[in-house]
């Protein structure tokens, strides 16, 4: 940012001892101006128009509308590919989040001396993190069928990266006294990891991977709409007959399971910390 | 201190703590038993029926080529159908999205933060933007085709309204957080609202805030994959017809076209982010 200064150079004020200091200049306007310029681009390519917005708006609120008052005859139909959905979570999360302790191990530049194993690792989570669930979906549709299995693996390769990346960050801001202590002592280096990284990182981990199967229940109910099972199915189904009553109350039911779970599991992570 | 000197005996201490520490084995149990039978519930999801005709092992294989083997003339193609274009698109639909869910977002954040408003109302306003988060992408994406006609624009909105959930919460942590000191002391100093607000209230927030809404485009931009399911633009919907009529090469190009993109955008919004935390 040295060159910015350079344009406009800072501003020197003569205190009343004598002494000059400088005040460099702001750099609201070119943040704003990269702002602005970046809006007109987008603006530009996605045909944005505030017009559109204000004459139709009111079309949005048509199938919303439409959601009131929610079939509530339709529950029964629901309780299973709800039940689907967060067995689905579950199980993806846990698969995801043991898998991913051993990549964070070997993702920490202090258990790890080797650099090229790191980057491997890093490059491996990192990859893993990019690619869309629903992505990861569709492929795992191929590769297992159409059905709740593939949205198992998918959520699992989320958590894995998610909770991957969370855990190696927190090993590498452990106290390392005891592991050394314990390679001292003639330990192997996954025992030592084992005794004495886990029971310092073991509160954060659980919390995040808690954090994370909360996240997945939403994702579990978008997955269903690639085939992967679960409660997207049935509102994508009905998005189809145009039955938006049925619709409504399966995302009046959503709703409360997450409202539930995620209380439940707030509850469970402020005990644990 | 006040310890007689062999007690402090480090064997003799070791070994008191040892037997000393808290004996919580029915705890440990009864955990382990409730994640088995969690596990052992939720197993039954995983039925492995291969009642599809496809080959999973020959799809994996062709899915692998397809990866290694990118579509080149489809990677350096510059017009609207090829891979710069559609991240351009889809930068664009999460950047704009980003910024109309801040603004949507900012109503919310204050209303739902209890150091402004009174806590039932603050409450309600959190189950406000829980429900505006539970409505799953793809329902938007329709609601939002009806408005506007399929295309980027329908993607945009839909990128907003999703963004509001997570960007609220956020700016409410944050807006929690405020230091009320400074805002008494400018009182105390006769200023105006206005000029609280600019000199008390912003510079404690603006970091955060910018910070935030980083990491949501980040964010943003891989979730814009989603909108191509219902025609709402982006890169979404040709990567989904590519890999639906099993043309791996192609679905190859876009997926690393993205997979380098995010790469490269999470890069810079990590160094951003470290910027505004630490300053320089």
């Amino acid at each position: 940012m040295s060159l910015y200064d350079k344009f406009f150079p800072p501003r020197i004020i003569t205190l009343d001892n004598g002494k000059r200091i400088e005040e460099k200049r702001s750099r609201a306007p070119l943040v704003i101006f990269i702002l602005l310029a970046l809006s007109a681009i987008s603006v530009k390519v996605t045909g944005f128009r505030l017009s559109t917005i204000i004459t139709r708006g009111n079309q949005f609120w048509v199938i919303l509308g439409r959601m009131f008052p929610p079939d509530t005859a339709y529950i029964g139909e629901i309780w299973d590919p709800l039940f689907d959905t967060i067995k689905m979570s579950i199980i993806g999360s846990l698969i995801g989040a043991l898998i991913a302790v051993p990549m964070a191990m070997i993702a920490s530049s202090n258990i790890i001396k080797s650099r090229m194993v790191i980057l491997i690792s890093r490059l491996a989570l990192s990859i893993a993190r990019t690619l869309p669930t629903l992505v990861t979906a569709l492929i795992a549709t191929f590769i297992w069928g159409l059905g709740t299995t593939a949205g198992t693996v998918a959520i699992s390769i989320f958590t894995f990266s998610y909770v991957g990346k969370l855990l190696y960050e927190q090993i590498e801001t452990v106290g390392m006294g005891s592991f050394e202590a314990m390679e001292a002592m003639g330990c192997s280096r996954i025992r030592a990891f084992w005794c004495a990284i886990i029971p310092q990182v073991l509160p954060g981990y659980l919390s995040n991977s808690l954090y994370c199967f909360e996240g997945n229940v939403r994702y579990a109910a978008v997955l269903g709409y690639v085939g992967a099972g679960g409660i997207g199915i049935i509102i994508n189904t009905n998005l189809g007959w145009r039955d938006y009553s049925r619709v409504g109350m399966i995302l009046l039911v959503l709703f409360i399971t997450v409202v539930v779970i995620e209380y439940l599991s707030f509850w469970l992570r402020s005990k644990l910390t | 201190m006040a310890r007689k000197p062999e007690q402090v005996r480090p064997s003799q201490t070791i070994q008191e703590m040892y037997e000393a520490q808290p004996n919580a084995w029915i705890f440990t149990i009864a955990i382990i038993v409730a994640v088995m039978l969690l596990l052992a519930w939720s197993s039954t999801t995983l039925n492995n029926d291969n009642s599809t005709s496809i080959d999973g092992k020959a799809v994996a294989l062709s899915i692998v080529h397809g990866l290694t083997h990118p579509n080149a003339q489809m990677l350096l193609d510059f017009s609207s159908a090829g891979v710069p274009y559609l991240l351009l698109e889809t930068m664009c639909i999460a950047f704009l999205g980003t910024l109309v869910g801040a603004v949507l977002a900012i109503p919310f954040a204050f209303l739902g933060a209890v150091n402004i408003v009174p806590k039932p109302i603050a409450l309600l306003f959190r189950t406000v933007v829980m429900a505006i988060r539970t409505i799953p992408t793809f329902v938007y994406g329709l609601m939002f085709i009806r408005v506007t006609g399929p295309g980027p624009f329908a993607g945009l909105l839909t990128m907003s309204v999703t963004s509001i959930g997570m960007i609220s919460k956020m700016f409410i942590e944050s807006i929690e957080d405020i230091d009320k000191g400074i805002l008494e002391s400018l009182d105390a100093m006769g200023c105006t609202t206005f000029q609280k607000i600019r000199y008390g209230i912003i510079p404690q927030i603006s970091a955060d805030f910018a910070s935030i809404l980083i990491y949501r485009f980040d964010m943003n931009l891989r979730d814009t994959t989603t909108l191509g399911l219902v025609g709402a633009g982006g890169i979404g919907a040709p990567l989904i017809f590519a890999m639906n009529g099993y043309k791996w090469d192609q679905a190859g190009a876009i997926l690393c076209g993205l997979i380098v993109l995010i790469l490269i955008i999470e890069w810079i919004s990590n160094k951003l982010r470290n910027h505004l935390a630490r300053g320089i």
